[in-house]
C-alpha cells in the first residue's frame, strides 16, 4: 500500500526580474504522510512551508516554477498530471484551509452554496441528497442550528464560525489530503481550542491526512504526530513529535523551542541572533551557520545532509553524523 | 541569556537601492520615453536647434522667387513642399505655411508651448486637486461635504464644454489656457485622493501621530501630503496627455492660444482647407506630433501606473 | 520603586449605538464597564482578553484617544480630565504606545530619524542637532545602528521595525508605554528578541508597561501583575506567577486550558467553552461569563459578583469564592 501522500526531493524556485533573481524557495523537501497522520511543517515566514502547500496543489503565482520532484498521491505523481486532472484532484482528492477566512469565502454566496459546491462538483451530488450532505457536514463542524444558518451569508457570521465552515467546505469533497495554513492565526484562544479539538475529531472520523502549516510549536505540540521543521526552503529536521519535543536534533528546532514563553516561568528567552536568511543569496555550506552557535568550519563550507538519527526520523546538521561531531 | 541586540546593516539598504534603481531603468517601456524625451530636448533647446524662426518667413532666395512667382524678389513663398517632394527643398525640410513660415521651426517651438501648458495646467491641477482632496479626506465633516460636492459637480461638466466657456470669460492666451486646465481638471484629483486619505487615516501611523497630539495641518502635511504621491503622480501623467489635447482642441477652435504662435492645435486649425486642397503636410505634421506626445505620455503614465502598484509589480 | 504611576478607578466607556434624527438612543454598547487598576512605576500589567473584553478600549482611554464616560484616570497623582490643553501635552509626552502591526506604525513616506524625531519635536523646543543626537542615543538603545536614521522604514524587517516604533515611544522619556500586542504580528525566533529587548528597556530606565495581549505565556512572562478583561469588566487580577500556577476565575481556567502547550506530553485541565463571544451591547445579566460557565449557579444568573480581593493582591469576580 503506497502512503497517502510522498513528497520527493521537492523544489520550487521564484523567478523575478525577467529571470535575474531566483528565489529558491522550496529546495529538496521530502516527506510521506500516511492515512489519518498529521505532519506538522513548522518555520518561520519565509522558510518555504506555505510554498511547499501551493505546490502540492499546483496553484502557484507566475513566476514560480516547480523544477524537480515527485508528489506522490496514493502512488499517482501529481506533476505529470495535467490541468485538467488536477481541477478533478483540488476539493475532491486534497483540500486547503487558509489562514483568513474572509478571504476563503465569497461575500456574495451563502453558506449553503459554498458547501454545497464542492459536493454538486465533486460528488455529484443533488436535490435532497446534496442538501443531508450539507446540514451533515455543518453539524460535524458544531454550527448550531444548521438549517437556518445555511441560508446566512459569510458576513454575518463569526470568525471562529467562519474558519469551522471553511473546514466544513474542504470536508465536503471528502479529500484525503487536507492542508492546514495557519487556520487559527486570526483566532481568540478560546475559539482556536474549539477549533483544533474539532479538527482532530473530523480526522478521526473520516482518516483524512492532514498536513498542518504553522509557525507556532505549542499548535504542533497539541495537534501533530509528526513534525518537519523548514529553514530556508529545506527541512532541518523531521522527527515524531515526541522526539522533537524531548530531543531535538538541529541546532534551529533547539532555538525555537528554547525562544517560546511558556508558562510559569520567567526564564529569559533565548534570541536567536541575526536574521532570517536572503532566498535569493543563501550563504555557502549550511543555510543556518551564520546564526548557529554550534557552527563549525565544516558547515560553513559543505551543506550537511540529511542523516537518518534513528526511529526515521532525519536532521540535517553536521553534529548528527557522529565521525563529524568528534572533530 | 541576555538579549542580543540586532544591527540593522544600512549597506544592505544602499546595495538594494542601487539594484533596484538598475532594474527600474530596465524596465521602463523604451519608445514611449525616448519620444517623450526627443520632444522635451527638442522643446527646451528650440531656439538652437530650429533652423529659422518661428514667426517670420524664411527668406527665400532669388532662385525660389523667380521659379514661383516670376520676380527677383519677394518677402516670403508661401506653401513649399517637403524636400521629398517636387518643389521642396532641404532650407525648408518639412516645407512652409500660407505665409511662408518653416514648419520645422514652428513644429519645435510648437512643441515648447504644449509641453509647458500641459505640464504646468495639470500641475496646478494637481496641486489644488491634491490639496483639496487631503483636506476632505482627513478633516471630514463639512469639509468633506462642501469639498466634495463641488468636485461632484465639477465633475459631471464637460471638459471641452467648460474650457471653452472659462475661454471666453479670459479670452485667448497661454497663461489663460494654463489656468483653465487647472480649473477643469483639479477634480479628478481631489476625488481620488480623498478615497486614498480616506484609508490612510486608519493606519497605525497616522493614528499614532494624533495620539502624539501632533497638530492636524502638521500630519495632513507630514503624512498624508506624501503617501498620496503615488496616486497623484500616475493621475499627473495620464492627465498630461488629456491636457496636450484640450490645449489643442482650444488653439484649433480658435479660443486657445492665439496666432501667430505656433500651437500644434491652431497650426491645424489654420491649415484646414489646405488639407483638402491636397496640401497634407502642413495639418497632418502637427497632428502626428500631437498624437506621439499623448500616446507616449499615456503609456509611460501606465508603465508608472503598475510600478507603484505593489500588487501587480512582480508579473 | 512601587509608588503607583496610572491609577485607574471604575473607568467606563459606553458607545452609544443607532442614534435616530432626534438625538434618541437605540442602545449602548458597553465596551469597558467600570475596570479599576494600578500601574506602578518601573512594573507591568499585563491585560489579557480576547476580541471584544475591551482591551483595545481601554487601551485608547489611557492614551487619552478617547474620554470616558465615567470613572477617572490618575497619572502621577493628578486625574486626566482635570487637566488643561497643556498638561495634556504632557500627558502625552509621558504616555506612548507601540502598536501591534509594524508595517502600518511607520510612515512609508518619512526617514526613520524623522519618525522618531516627531515627538520630540512636537513636544520640546530642541535644535535639530540635539534632535539628530536624541535619535541617534535611541536608535543605539534598541540595538539598531545610529546611522539608520537615514533610512526608510521598508528597507527594515518586522523585528526591527518594532523596535524603531519603541525607540519612537522612547523618545520623549515617556513613563508608561502602552504595548498593544507588540509581538503578535512578528515571527517566532524574533519575539524573543523584542521582548528582551522591553525587559532590559525596564530595567534600565524603570519605565512602566501597560502589556496587552492574547498571548498568556507572553503576557505572564514580562508582567509582574496580570489582569484579565471578559466584556467589558475585570474578572481577576493577580500576581503573573500565583496566576499562572492557580487561577481561580473560571475564564482564566479556561484561557489557561486553551492555550497551547509547550509540550506534547503536558497536561491540562480540560476546560472548552460552549458558544460564542456575547455582544457588548447586550451583556448577559449578573456575572456577564455565567451562559458559557461550566460551574454557573441559579446566583450568577441575577446578581453580578464584585471584584473582591481573596488575597493581597488577588482579585477575583466570582461566586465560587
Amino acid at each position: 500500500m503506497p502512503p497517502r501522500l510522498r513528497v520527493t526531493d521537492l523544489r520550487t524556485h521564484y523567478f523575478g526580474f525577467g529571470g535575474t533573481r531566483v528565489v529558491k524557495a522550496v529546495d529538496g523537501v521530502s516527506f510521506t504522510l500516511e492515512a489519518g497522520e498529521t505532519i506538522g511543517l513548522v518555520g518561520e515566514s519565509g522558510c518555504g512551508k506555505t510554498t511547499t502547500c501551493y505546490s502540492l496543489v499546483r496553484l502557484l503565482p507566475p513566476g514560480a516554477r516547480i523544477l524537480s520532484g515527485r508528489i506522490e498521491l496514493e502512488g499517482e505523481d501529481l506533476l505529470t498530471k495535467s490541468q485538467a486532472e488536477l481541477r478533478e484532484i483540488r476539493g475532491r482528492r486534497i483540500a486547503t484551509i487558509l489562514q483568513d477566512p474572509m478571504a476563503s469565502l465569497d461575500p456574495l454566496f451563502s453558506i449553503y452554496d459554498q458547501v454545497a459546491e464542492p459536493a454538486y462538483y465533486h460528488r455529484a451530488l443533488r436535490g435532497q441528497t446534496l442538501r443531508r450532505r450539507v446540514l451533515e457536514l455543518l453539524t460535524a463542524v458544531r454550527i448550531p442550528s444548521p438549517e437556518r444558518r445555511m441560508r446566512d451569508f459569510p458576513h454575518q457570521m463569526s470568525g471562529g464560525m467562519r474558519q469551522r465552515i471553511v473546514g466544513a467546505i474542504a470536508q465536503a469533497g471528502g479529500p484525503q489530503v487536507i492542508i492546514a495554513d495557519e487556520p487559527t492565526t486570526n483566532l481568540d484562544v478560546t475559539i482556536q481550542l474549539q477549533y483544533l479539538n474539532l479538527l482532530k475529531e473530523l480526522q478521526r472520523a473520516s482518516g483524512v491526512a492532514l498536513i498542518f502549516v504553522t509557525h507556532n510549536l505549542g499548535i504542533v505540540a497539541k495537534m501533530c504526530d509528526k513534525v518537519a521543521v523548514m529553514y530556508a526552503g529545506k527541512i532541518v529536521e523531521m522527527q515524531s513529535v515526541r522526539g522533537l519535543f524531548y530531543d531535538p536534533r538541529h541546532p534551529y528546532t533547539r532555538a525555537l523551542l528554547d525562544s517560546m514563553p511558556k508558562l510559569g516561568t520567567k526564564e529569559p528567552l533565548y534570541a536567536i541572533p541575526g536574521q532570517p536568511p536572503d532566498l535569493s543569496a543563501l550563504p555557502p555550506g549550511c543555510s543556518f551557520q551564520p546564526r548557529c552557535p554550534h557552527a563549525m568550519d565544516r558547515c560553513r563550507h559543505q551543506e550537511p545532509e540529511e542523516q537518518p538519527v534513528g526511529n526515521g526520523a532525519i536532521a540535517k546538521c553536521w553534529l548528527s553524523v557522529p565521525e563529524v561531531a568528534r572533530e | 541569556m541576555a538579549t542580543i541586540p540586532v544591527r540593522a546593516t544600512p549597506f544592505d539598504g544602499i546595495f538594494r537601492v542601487a539594484r533596484r534603481s538598475y532594474r527600474v531603468v530596465a524596465d521602463v517601456p523604451s519608445i514611449p520615453l525616448l519620444i517623450v524625451s526627443i520632444l522635451t530636448f527638442v522643446a527646451i533647446f528650440a531656439p538652437v536647434l530650429a533652423p529659422h524662426g518661428k514667426l517670420d518667413p524664411v527668406k527665400p532666395t532669388p532662385a525660389q522667387c523667380q521659379a514661383k512667382f516670376g520676380m527677383a524678389n519677394c518677402p516670403y513663398i508661401d506653401n513649399v513642399p517637403p524636400f521629398w517632394l517636387s518643389g521642396g527643398t532641404f532650407d525648408t525640410p518639412l516645407g512652409t505655411d500660407f505665409l511662408g513660415r518653416d514648419m520645422l521651426s514652428r513644429l519645435m517651438y510648437g512643441a515648447r508651448i504644449s509641453l509647458v501648458v500641459a505640464l504646468t495646467g495639470t500641475l496646478f491641477a494637481g496641486a489644488l486637486g491634491t490639496l483639496l482632496g487631503v483636506m476632505a479626506g482627513y478633516m471630514g465633516k463639512w469639509w468633506d461635504q462642501i469639498i466634495m460636492r463641488v468636485t461632484d459637480a465639477w465633475l459631471t461638466l464637460p471638459s471641452l464644454v467648460f474650457a471653452i466657456l472659462l475661454s471666453s470669460v479670459r479670452g485667448p492666451g497661454l497663461w489663460n489656457v494654463v489656468l483653465i486646465l487647472a480649473l477643469v481638471f483639479w477634480s479628478r484629483y481631489s476625488r481620488a485622493v480623498r478615497g486614498e486619505v480616506l484609508a490612510l487615516r486608519e493606519r497605525d501611523f497616522v493614528r499614532l501621530a494624533e495620539i502624539n497630539g501632533v497638530g492636524k495641518f502638521t500630519i495632513m502635511f507630514r503624512h498624508l501630503v506624501p503617501n498620496v504621491m503615488n496616486t497623484v503622480m500616475v493621475l499627473f501623467s495620464l492627465q498630461v496627455g488629456v491636457a496636450v489635447i484640450i490645449e489643442a482642441s482650444l488653439s484649433f477652435l480658435g479660443v486657445g492660444v492665439p496666432p501667430p504662435e505656433p500651437s500644434w492645435g491652431l497650426m491645424m486649425a489654420q491649415e484646414r482647407e489646405s488639407l483638402m486642397e491636397g496640401r497634407w503636410w502642413l495639418a497632418v505634421f502637427p497632428g502626428i506630433g500631437i498624437t506621439m506626445l499623448v500616446l507616449s505620455a499615456n503609456m509611460l503614465g501606465d508603465w508608472l501606473r503598475v510600478r507603484l502598484d505593489p500588487q501587480l509589480r512582480n508579473r | 520603586m512601587s509608588e503607583p504611576l496610572l491609577e485607574v478607578r471604575d473607568l467606563k466607556k459606553h458607545f452609544p449605538v443607532g442614534q435616530s434624527l432626534f438625538g434618541r438612543v437605540q442602545g449602548w454598547v458597553k465596551a469597558v464597564d467600570g475596570i479599576s487598576f494600578t500601574i506602578k512605576r518601573g512594573e507591568t500589567l499585563g491585560l489579557v482578553g480576547e476580541s471584544g473584553c475591551g482591551k483595545t478600549t481601554t487601551s485608547k482611554l489611557v492614551l487619552a484617544a478617547e474620554e470616558p464616560t465615567a470613572g477617572t484616570i490618575e497619572f502621577e497623582g493628578r486625574s486626566i480630565a482635570a487637566r488643561d490643553k497643556k498638561e495634556l501635552m504632557d500627558y502625552r509626552s509621558k504616555v506612548q504606545v507601540v502598536f501591534q502591526d509594524p508595517y502600518s506604525s511607520l510612515s512609508p513616506r518619512l526617514r526613520v530619524g524623522e519618525i522618531i524625531g516627531e515627538p520630540i519635536k512636537t513636544h520640546e523646543r530642541l535644535s535639530r542637532r540635539e534632535v539628530s543626537a536624541r535619535v541617534e542615543e535611541l536608535l543605539t538603545m534598541v540595538g539598531l545602528r545610529p546611522d539608520a536614521a537615514r533610512l526608510f522604514p521598508h528597507e527594515f524587517s518586522g523585528g526591527q521595525r518594532q523596535r524603531l516604533a519603541i525607540a519612537r515611544a522612547l523618545s520623549t522619556n515617556a513613563r508608561l508605554i502602552v504595548l498593544d500586542e507588540p509581538v503578535s504580528a512578528l515571527d517566532v525566533s524574533i519575539r524573543a528578541h523584542v521582548i528582551g529587548l522591553l525587559e532590559e528597556i525596564q530595567g534600565r530606565l524603570g519605565v512602566s508597561y501597560l502589556f496587552i495581549a492574547h498571548d498568556l505565556a507572553a503576557v505572564s512572562h514580562l508582567s509582574q501583575q496580570t489582569a484579565v478583561m471578559y466584556l467589558g469588566k475585570l474578572v481577576e487580577v493577580a500576581d503573573s506567577l500565583e496566576l499562572t500556577a492557580a487561577p481561580l476565575h473560571p475564564y482564566t481556567r479556561a484561557l489557561f486550558a486553551a492555550s497551547l502547550p509547550s509540550h506534547p506530553d503536558e497536561r491540562r485541565e480540560e476546560i472548552v467553552l460552549t458558544g460564542e463571544v456575547p455582544s457588548a451591547l447586550n451583556p448577559p445579566s449578573g456575572c456577564r461569563f455565567h451562559p458559557r460557565c461550566p460551574f454557573a449557579m441559579a446566583r450568577c444568573s441575577e446578581e453580578e459578583p464584585p471584584l473582591v480581593e481573596l488575597s493581597p493582591g488577588h482579585r477575583v469576580a466570582c461566586y465560587l469564592y
